[in-house]
């Protein structure tokens, strides 16, 4: 009986090929792409990400900051942290200068709550891609 | 700092653009493919919005 064959899988890329752009990338959104000569795409998503996480904070969104309890809370903050973290010099810049708000109820800062998050999560995504253009996976 | 107060149209419709955006350049692998994703993606979110946005209309009555 014929067995399918399992796809090799690919070999890591090596540590000092793709760490600086990785940990660029997660610095300033998009500066993987920078260091990678990509400049297009690296503006594109300087742009949009600056732009998410800039609105998310005007819309006065709150940032998550960890905290225990029960495992829903655990993970509503958790998450939230690490989204709002994954932004880089975005999150830290807002941290160091006090531009860091409380959560407040209305449907803006709700909005803007999800909009922190989500350009970290991008960013995370860029730097994925990042990590796969070094490597040589991907142009 | 100014406070920005957008309505959920405009919110939904910023956030769909951007995320587009960012979707279509990690995605694919020739430019050509990325503006098409990216476009697929904008017009999924966009009739995600509207579709939903009606359905929560019907919905309340």
């Amino acid at each position: 009986m014929a067995t399918k064959e399992k796809p090799a899988k690919e070999p890591m890329p090596p540590l000092n090929v793709w760490l600086a752009p990785v940990a660029v990338g997660w610095l300033i959104p998009g500066g993987g792409h920078y260091l990678l000569k990509r400049t297009g795409r690296a503006v594109l998503l300087t742009v949009s990400v600056t732009c998410m996480f800039v609105l998310g904070l005007l819309m006065r969104g709150a940032m998550f900051k960890p905290q225990s309890g029960d495992i829903l809370t655990i993970l509503i903050n958790w998450g939230g942290f690490l989204g709002d973290i994954a932004s880089g010099i975005l999150y830290l810049l807002t941290s160091w200068l006090g531009y860091a708000q409380a959560d407040v109820p209305g449907a803006v800062h709700d909005y803007g709550t999800k909009f922190l998050v989500t350009a970290g999560l991008l960013n995370v995504l860029a730097m994925v891609d990042a990590y796969e253009i070094a490597g040589g996976r991907k142009s | 700092m100014p406070k920005m107060n957008l309505s959920h149209f405009e919110a939904s419709f910023l956030f769909a653009l951007f995320t587009s955006v960012v979707l279509g350049v990690v995605t694919k692998r020739t430019d050509r493919e990325r503006l098409r994703y990216g476009l697929y993606v904008f017009g999924c979110f966009f009739a995600a919005l509207v579709g939903i946005g009606w359905l929560m209309y019907f919905g309340h009555g």
